[in-house]
């Protein structure tokens, strides 16, 4: 015989040739450390021995192929696979099957193709970084003798649906076989498994479009194979096993006839498709095959009713035999608060006094999270989980200790490490960072005095004194509350306290701190933007021995910073207003390029569905709430933060559909669309009704009578030669010109019972939900921001009827109009919210407020401007000089003083 | 020469020569004809490094195979199984790899050329031996540590790329990867051809030779026959089989597993049956060719010859044996 077909053959000691007629090929997936905590664990710990017995163990249970993956941030990944293959090769009962060499970085790949006699499965390659580096790693696999698994991916990124997994499979088909001679037979798609029943419509096809997808290379791409992480489908039910399985089963019942002949699974959760319960398998066929539109909700209220408890118990069982030492620790590291009380209970009938046990036990556990933490083997999410888990624990110890107190007359007290004191300054409402870096503080053994948000200075130095506390801290997020914390600065040194300070928010800078605050306090002030870095600070801040020379250090550090951005400043040169206005972005009005809008006047949404605007988040400034650096989707599969960041995306997807299906927060807008005119001084004019329209409703807008007038600010700094200086009233068309331009304005808040339901979480002693849902209220806001643009783009304004961008689109704001918002870059001058509330009477229909520093209150709130010409775009203001901060108050008929501290910010030196 | 070495393989079975080892045993040459004139102050004892003799015994080495060619063979091997830096280290000889492989493949060469001078119709070739080496890539050494590994692929890249370089300069007709008993090895060796075929635009042919150690049916490293075909098969081959260790009968089952499943010529080159008690091979010619009709009753093969233990009047068997037979039929 000498024409044998085009199968894949791979081998281990054993041949293992995948021909029509087999059976879908299973690869073992535990010996994989982003999938396996266990394997993760025994690998970190060098329990070789043990991780062998995982491989065996899969072999034993019927993997066909087993996937081994070292990727992790912790571990020498190169070193880590090379060893363990080793030790696989030397196991004739592990070796004998195939061996599916899984990572994303190539030189791990590379050194298992050099140890390993059998023909392997590299897993995987793809065309994300170009054709180039494609070619060459599947000339090299080639060359080693090894298939490939092709991942969906190419230089526009992963393929979530059906058109693109057809079109990256078949351009890398086509490189591979035409361009490397890759044998076709030794090709693997796997087209990118990803979640269904997540809540979002953009997920409902993930599924259907994989198995469609999977019949056309099946059909089109001949002799090669189609293979996927089955256990991703299901992710969106984490912790319900029961439904899992079965969303598994189905699944691959349905994939495996469309092709899909190779996949990792694990066996244990499978379930038997003809077993599964007839209710059961519709619910999930339906959302499966996206087979109606209801398909989620209707499987999520039926999961409810399906067993979770074995799971649980089922994953508890190793641990819980430890000795109450590792146990607490263990709870502490994992966040596990399953069974703290019992374990402390346990704890405190050891111990001659239940302070012990915070002393002892749990101090012993919260160093172990602080030393990973600090060493960056923990992440912030996983921090902020201990935390609750410690608070739980001393909530339960407290009645023993006072019933301690009152039977010996001792104190019982703990000693902390130290007091700080937090708080959001005086006008400002926004405290995510704040709590965040207050729970990292308290897990590492800090006293923490939270005193809110909005809290008045007086009150700030008030508790400073009583409590006798060793750190303040200060957080704030809009522009002003730097102001704040300079007075506070100045009232600190000025009653002579010497308690050091940190500054925190996004608003906040190094800059600013060494510039600005620093010069006005004796004391020590640092600039911490970060939680992990926070609690070094604290440290170096309070030991005893070397504080005094930490605090001389800083302040020599500062003051050396101030030195260079001070003689980095000067450089800068600015026009004066005049000359800056001779300078603006010159657009050629024409009537063509302004539409007038379909509805003039205001609206308001009252109540909108949360669901609808699920697809318009943008996830990354979510990461970075956390302390995860990245970008969504990428940041979920990252080597380092990867794990950390699927666990709390996880977290994050649950609340969110608890959220919607409760109506945790109530989503609320009001936006008007006006004619305006563009003055000489930089100012928008929107005229008075009747044809502005400020009609809302049956109520009339104060300032129905005189219509209102917008200041915009313009840009100072000297420009390069044909660079415009900008200002927001350049993209209006001016009264000159004849023509009627128009703009609108905004407001949408999505924090309506945020802090009632932050507040129960607090109550709970669960800061990680109270964090999480403060984080995701944001999230709602901005997303609520994008989806009003859109409805207003494309229908009550009308301008852009025909537009259809993805989410990636909108978040690159690739759109035409813009939205900036009062306290951005374009117009930092947060006084112009008034007008805008006056405007459009935010206050009386949605209920949204502005706080002294004029912070909307609720936090999750955004407000602005809508400019619709196709040149308007997004700028930074910089710099201006006091001649436009001049010009600014006596066009805005407000005392220079007012106008100088609100700009403070962007006034040059 | 590859178009001839091709047509002639399409047309009958080509043989291949037996045992260098066991005819220069014949020479009885001291520890002086080993050294020569060129090593004659080497610091260690030479004696039964039978590579070198390549360099200090040229007229020996030649009339070798031209005795196999007088027998019937149409291939030769060089004599340059041990001439690699890890087995010459032995000898600490490692200097002298790439003067052994030259000067073997030229002996050879010169020899099959005169042969094809005087015999056209009957081109005779060299394939380029290249052993196994003495350390395995994917087994241990030491039983306590079943992690350890004393050569790397890397390495042995890396010195298998530096025979092949020498054998190519001294003109072989094609390669023979032979006795493998780790496939790991054998893949760093075909992974360094690899190599210098792209970088001197070469299409020089490459056979493969695995060894079945014993009666487990397996590699030394633990492979059946199908999974070291199999491990092996990523690159263009003009044949791939098994030698040494078994007899020409033991050797037939592993032919049959993998002459099914290959396009791929297939080689054989047995030993002259198992040794017996004095570690001597002591199967006659008549006895070995009357085992390899069977290979040939069931088109098993398209190049056989021998091994440990043969000689030129088992070659002539063998080469009597094939005459005007079919070959199996193969895909080049």
């Amino acid at each position: 015989m000498n024409t044998t077909p085009r199968y894949m053959r791979l081998s281990g000691l054993e041949p293992l040739i995948i021909t029509p007629e087999s059976n879908f090929i299973n690869v073992g997936e535990r010996t994989n450390v982003a999938g396996s905590k266990k394997f993760l664990r025994l690998i970190k710990e060098e329990k070789f021995d043990e991780a062998l017995s995982v491989a065996r163990d899969q072999v034993d249970n019927g993997a066909q192929i087993i996937d081994i993956n070292m990727d992790d941030g912790l571990i020498d990944g190169k070193e880590a696979m090379v060893r363990f293959l080793n030790l696989v090769i030397a196991e004739p009962d592990i070796s004998r099957v195939p061996i599916m060499i899984d990572s994303s970085k190539w030189e791990i790949i590379e050194a298992g193709l050099q140890v390993v006699q059998g023909k392997c499965v590299v897993n995987s390659i793809s065309l994300k970084e170009g054709e180039t580096q494609f070619i060459e790693q599947a000339k090299k696999i080639k060359r080693y003798g090894a298939a490939v698994v092709v991942m969906a991916f190419d230089e526009v990124g992963q393929a979530d649906n059906y058109n693109r997994r057809i079109e990256i499979s078949k351009r890398s088909y086509e490189i591979l076989v035409h361009e490397v001679n890759f044998p076709p037979e030794d090709i693997i798609f796997d087209l990118n498994i990803f979640p269904v029943a997540t809540g979002m419509d953009e997920h409902k096809r993930n599924a259907i479009d994989f198995i469609e997808g999977t019949r056309w290379v099946r059909d089109n791409l001949p002799h090669c194979s189609v293979s996927g992480g089955v256990s991703n489908v299901s992710f969106s039910f984490r912790g319900n096993n029961a439904v899992r399985e079965a969303m598994h089963s189905v699944f691959l019942y349905h994939a495996i006839k469309a092709g899909m002949n190779i996949g990792i699974v694990n066996p244990a959760m499978l379930e038997i498709y003809d077993d599964i319960p007839e209710d059961l398998l519709v619910r999930v066929e339906d959302v499966i095959l996206n087979r109606r539109d209801d398909a989620t909700e209707r499987l999520l209220a039926f999961a409810e009713t399906v067993g979770q408890k074995e799971i649980t118990e089922k994953e508890a069982e190793a641990w819980r035999t430890e000795d109450i030492q590792s146990r607490i620790t263990r709870a502490l590291v994992k966040g596990i608060d399953a069974y703290i009380l019992e374990d402390v209970e346990e704890a405190r009938l050891s111990v001659d006094v239940p302070i012990k046990v915070i002393e002892g036990h749990l101090m012993t556990g919260m160093n172990v999270v602080g030393d990973l933490f600090g060493s960056g083997k923990m992440f912030l999410p996983q921090v902020v989980k201990s935390a609750r888990v410690m608070k739980k624990a001393v909530a339960y110890l407290l009645p023993f200790i006072e019933e301690e107190k009152l039977k010996n007359g001792t104190s019982g007290q703990s000693q902390s490490a130290g007091k700080v004191l937090m708080a959001t300054v005086k006008g400002d409402v926004h405290d995510i960072g704040k709590n965040i870096v207050s729970v990292v503080l308290a897990c590492n053994n800090y006293e923490i005095i939270d005193l809110g948000v909005m809290v008045s200075p007086e009150k700030i130095i008030q508790t400073a004194i009583s409590e006798n506390v060793d750190v303040i801290g200060l957080s704030g997020l809009i522009t002003p509350s730097l102001d704040e914390m300079v007075y506070l600065a100045k009232e600190l040194q000025r009653q002579d306290i010497k308690i050091p300070v940190l500054i925190g928010g996004a608003t906040t800078s190094k800059a600013h701190t060494a510039v600005k605050i620093d010069t006005h306090y004796n004391n020590a002030v640092v600039h911490v933007n970060d939680a992990s870095r926070a609690v070094t600070i604290v440290g170096d801040l309070l030991k005893k021995d070397s504080s005094i020379l930490f605090k001389d250090q800083l302040k020599d550090e500062y003051a050396r910073f101030r030195e260079n951005f001070n003689s980095r400043q000067r450089i800068k040169e600015y026009l004066t207003i005049e000359k800056a206005r001779g300078n603006k972005y010159q657009i050629d009005f024409k009537a063509e390029d302004i539409v007038a809008p379909n509805q003039l006047g205001v609206q308001v949404i009252e109540n909108l569905d949360l669901k609808k605007l699920v697809p318009f988040i943008d996830w990354s400034p979510f990461f970075r709430s956390w302390d995860l650096h990245g970008k969504y989707p990428e940041i979920l599969t990252d080597e380092v933060v990867g794990t950390q960041a699927s666990e709390l995306f996880a977290d994050a997807q649950q609340m969110l559909q608890q959220i919607i299906a409760e109506k945790w927060l109530t989503a609320k807008a009001t936006f008007g669309l006006f004619k305006a005119n563009a003055n000489n001084q930089d100012d928008i004019v929107i005229p008075p009704t009747p044809e502005g329209g400020f009609q809302r409703d049956d109520k009339k807008s104060p300032f129905e009578a005189g219509g209102v007038i917008f200041r915009t600010l313009r840009q100072q700094s000297k420009k390069a030669a044909g660079k415009p200086n900008i200002a927001l009233s350049d993209f209006i068309a001016p009264l000159e010109s004849g023509l009627q331009d128009y703009m609108g304005a905004f407001c949408v808040t999505t924090g309506f019972g945020t802090a009632r339901k932050a507040k129960e979480f607090e109550e709970a002693l669960d800061d990680y939900s109270a964090i999480m849902i403060k984080a995701l209220a944001d999230r709602l806001a901005e997303a609520f921001a994008e989806y009003l643009h859109k409805e207003v783009r494309t229908k009550h304004w009308g301008y852009a009827t025909r537009e259809a961008l993805a989410n990636t689109d909108l978040i690159k704001e690739k759109y035409q109009g813009i939205r900036p918002a009062p306290g951005y870059p374009a117009c930092p001058d947060h006084l112009e919210k008034e007008t805008i509330w006056k405007l459009l009477g935010v206050e009386e229909s949605i209920g949204v407020t502005l706080t002294e520093s004029l912070a909307m209150w609720p936090a999750a709130s955004v407000s602005g401007y809508y400019f619709g010409h196709p040149e308007a775009r997004y700028f930074g203001l910089g710099k201006i000089k006091e001649d436009q901060v001049k010009d600014y108050a006596s066009r805005k008929n407000i005392a220079f003083a007012k106008a100088e501290k609100w700009l403070t910010p962007n006034i040059a030196e | 020469m590859k178009s001839q070495l091709t047509r002639a393989l399409e047309e009958r079975i080509l043989v291949l020569d037996g045992a260098m080892g066991t005819m220069l045993q014949a020479y009885n040459f001291s520890e002086e004809d080993f050294r020569g004139e060129r090593f004659k102050d080497f610091h260690l004892s030479v004696k039964g490094n039978n590579d070198m003799l390549s360099l200090t015994q040229p007229a020996a080495i030649a009339e070798v195979h031209r005795k196999y060619f007088e027998a019937g063979a149409d291939i030769v091997e060089t004599n340059t199984f041990s001439s690699t830096t890890i087995a010459m280290a032995d000898y600490e000889m490692e200097e002298y790899v790439y003067d052994l492989n030259y000067a073997s493949a030229k002996i050879a060469k010169e020899v099959a050329q005169s042969f094809t001078e005087k015999e056209p119709h009957k081109p005779r070739f060299v394939a380029g031996s290249i052993g196994p080496t003495n350390k395995t890539a994917s087994m241990s050494p030491d039983v306590n540590d079943p992690g350890y590994r004393a050569v790397s692929f890397e390495e042995l890249r890396v010195v298998y790329k530096q025979q092949v370089e020498a054998l190519l300069d001294g003109g072989v007709d094609m390669l023979l990867v032979e006795t493998v008993f780790d496939t790991l090895n054998a893949k760093a060796c075909l992974f360094a051809i690899e190599e210098v075929k792209e970088e001197r635009n070469s299409d020089i042919p490459i056979m493969v030779s695995g060894t079945i150690t014993d009666a487990s049916g397996r590699t030394l490293s633990g492979q059946t026959a199908e999974a070291f075909l199999i491990s092996i098969s990523h690159i263009p081959l003009l044949s791939v089989g098994f030698n040494c260790a078994l007899g020409a009968s033991q050797l037939q089952p592993h032919l049959e597993a993998i002459a099914n499943v290959t396009n791929y010529g297939i080689s054989a080159h047995p030993n002259a049956g198992l040794p017996n008690a004095f570690g001597e091979y002591d199967e006659t010619p008549e006895q070995m060719a009357a085992q390899i009709k069977k290979y040939i009753d069931k088109n098993l093969v398209n190049i056989v010859g021998g091994c440990c233990g043969t000689t030129p009047a088992h070659i002539k068997a063998i080469a009597q044996l094939v005459k005007g037979v079919t070959p199996r039929s193969i895909t080049l």
